[in-house]
């Protein structure tokens, strides 16, 4: 997949600058949306996947689903921070400004970053790691459904946007942007599962670590005591009782 | 090219953060493993965890 | 059927009423938050060096954001009245059920914010010359909105504690979920106060949606955190 990948980004480059035409509206700005885009829809299923795995460990108590909420949520955060970087970017030539507070869809996402930073913050807490997990993962679920009933009916109830319409949607897209916008999309999909693997890996292994550190001072203590019965059954015949 | 700069700016950002995460995951993965022995780095499914 | 639920509201009133009671005879409301309260405010003016016509406009916002600080004051205070003496244990242990503690203790903090959005109001009325324009909508809007912030406290307030980390943690993972509450709630003032061109009810309808939904959350997932904070 890393092969994959490292082939894939020279090519989306490629297309993406050289390959594909101007906007009509904002010329070249688009280009910036051919990772723009797909990272956004990654990053909702990012997390996406932090809610689901936050359900399964509330419900089947997993370790696995666990690690996988977790590690879905740090990616999540990385691309959101990026589609805030990348959209605001773009947002400075397009519409002249960095930043645009009317818009749904910025405020949104600017929230859905920060309830992530929320959510990892008590992800670092020292803590039992059951009691830590069951915690997080119902701020997984709220945060996960918070985001697309907020979205919608704040979209709903107020329909003003400066935020570009979906010209997917639309079907205005000429042949060669869309299938860098595709390239892109897929490449990002990709990105997403390497990610989540090597990710995953590491928060596996962590745990391990500290199940083992849980563990080595619980086999210590039984060492230590069946070491100390056994001189006090050496020691005093009888007159004690071993426990 | 028209916004090269804000082009540059925003790719070379994008991938630059994801490239450098990537790496210091692998880094950190390499580190982390050399601490857990081998017989439990593996996981198959989720029935398996304590 | 009926029976229970009446069981369990009059439980959850028993709750409220210890929170209350506890509240009257310390005196936290009234001696230190509601001064704060009312500091915050003051130096929201100083800070915006206004003149009316700023103060008017930016009133809803900074009423909603003070009340949204406070509240995250009230919360913490409400939670370490279980922590303390090991009252909660106690509690556990009582006949009353997970589902009216939570009940309880929301409807506490809920009054609680509401004397102080009153006092509050009062103040911005004076100190920032604001006049209501619509009294219902006010009213209306500021009750839901504080429903749906009582209850998404009370449970993120118990999500916090324990771990030794809490007055850092509260803020950061309560006032972005808390983000919709005050856009609905500050467009609704804004229209209630007569200084924005908006539709104060269909945002009344967003705080509708967002305090069921956060009321109903609280309530499933209170009881999975007493069991082991």
């Amino acid at each position: 997949m890393g092969a994959l990948l490292l082939l894939g980004i020279p090519t989306l480059v490629i297309f993406a600058f050289f390959l594909s035409p101007e906007d009509d509206n904002m010329k070249d700005a688009v280009r910036l949306l051919y990772i723009h885009v797909p990272m956004a829809i990654f990053a909702y299923v990012a997390v996406i996947m932090t809610g689901i795995g936050s359900v399964f460990y509330l419900w089947k108590k997993s370790r696995w689903w666990d690690t996988v909420a977790h590690a879905s949520a740090e990616i999540g955060l990385i691309f959101c921070g990026l589609v805030l970087v990348t959209g605001s970017i773009w947002g400075r030539p397009t519409w002249n400004t960095w930043w645009e507070w009317g818009d749904v869809r910025l405020v949104t996402t600017l929230v859905l970053f920060l309830m992530l930073l929320g959510y990892l913050a008590l992800r670092q807490v020292p803590a039992n790691p059951e009691i830590r997990a069951k915690r997080a993962s119902i701020v997984g679920v709220i945060t996960a459904i918070n985001i697309p009933i907020i979205n919608r009916s704040v979209e709903w109830w107020e329909n003003n946007t400066l935020h570009q319409k979906s010209s997917l949607t639309d079907g205005k897209l000429e042949n060669l942007t869309l299938f860098t916008l595709f390239l892109g999309l897929m490449l990002t999909g990709v990105c997403y599962l390497w990610l989540m693997t090597h990710r995953f890996r590491v928060g596996w292994l962590q745990t391990e670590i500290e199940n083992e550190g849980a563990l080595g001072v619980l086999q210590e203590r039984i060492a230590e005591s069946t070491a100390s019965s056994a001189e006090t059954i050496t020691k005093e015949d009888g007159e004690e009782e071993v426990i | 090219m028209s916004h090269l700069g804000y082009l540059l700016a925003g790719w070379i950002i994008a991938v630059g953060i994801l490239t450098i995460y990537a790496w210091r995951l692998i880094q950190k993965g390499k580190a982390l493993s050399s601490q857990v022995p081998e017989h439990r780095q593996r996981w198959m499914s989720s029935s398996q965890d304590t | 059927m009926i029976m229970r639920e009446t069981m369990m509201l009059r439980d959850a009133w028993l709750i409220t009423r210890k929170d209350l009671r506890i509240e009257i005879r310390s005196r936290i409301i009234t001696n230190q938050i509601a001064p704060y309260t009312l500091l915050i405010l003051v130096l929201f003016g100083f800070a915006l060096d206004a003149d009316t016509e700023t103060l008017r406009d930016t009133g809803p916002g900074l009423f909603w954001v003070s009340i949204l600080l406070v509240a995250i004051l009230a919360i913490q205070r409400a939670v370490d009245i279980e922590n303390s003496d090991s009252a909660q244990d106690r509690l556990l242990l009582s006949p009353i059920s997970s589902l009216s503690l939570f009940i309880g203790k929301a409807i506490g903090l809920f009054l609680q914010l509401i004397v102080l959005e009153i006092l509050m109001m009062i103040a911005m009325v004076t100190l920032f010359d604001s006049s209501i324009d619509n009294f219902l909508l006010i009213i209306v809007s500021a009750i839901i909105a504080t429903i749906g912030i009582a209850s998404t406290g009370t449970l993120y307030g118990v999500l916090a504690t324990g771990l030794g980390v809490r007055e850092t943690l509260l803020p950061i993972l309560l006032l972005p979920v808390l983000a919709p509450v005050v856009v609905g709630a500050t467009r609704a003032f804004g229209d209630g106060f007569g200084r924005v061109n908006a539709d104060g009810w269909a945002w009344v309808g967003l705080l509708s949606v967002v305090a069921v939904l956060y009321t109903v959350l609280g309530m499933l997932a209170y009881g999975q955190l007493l069991e082991e904070a």
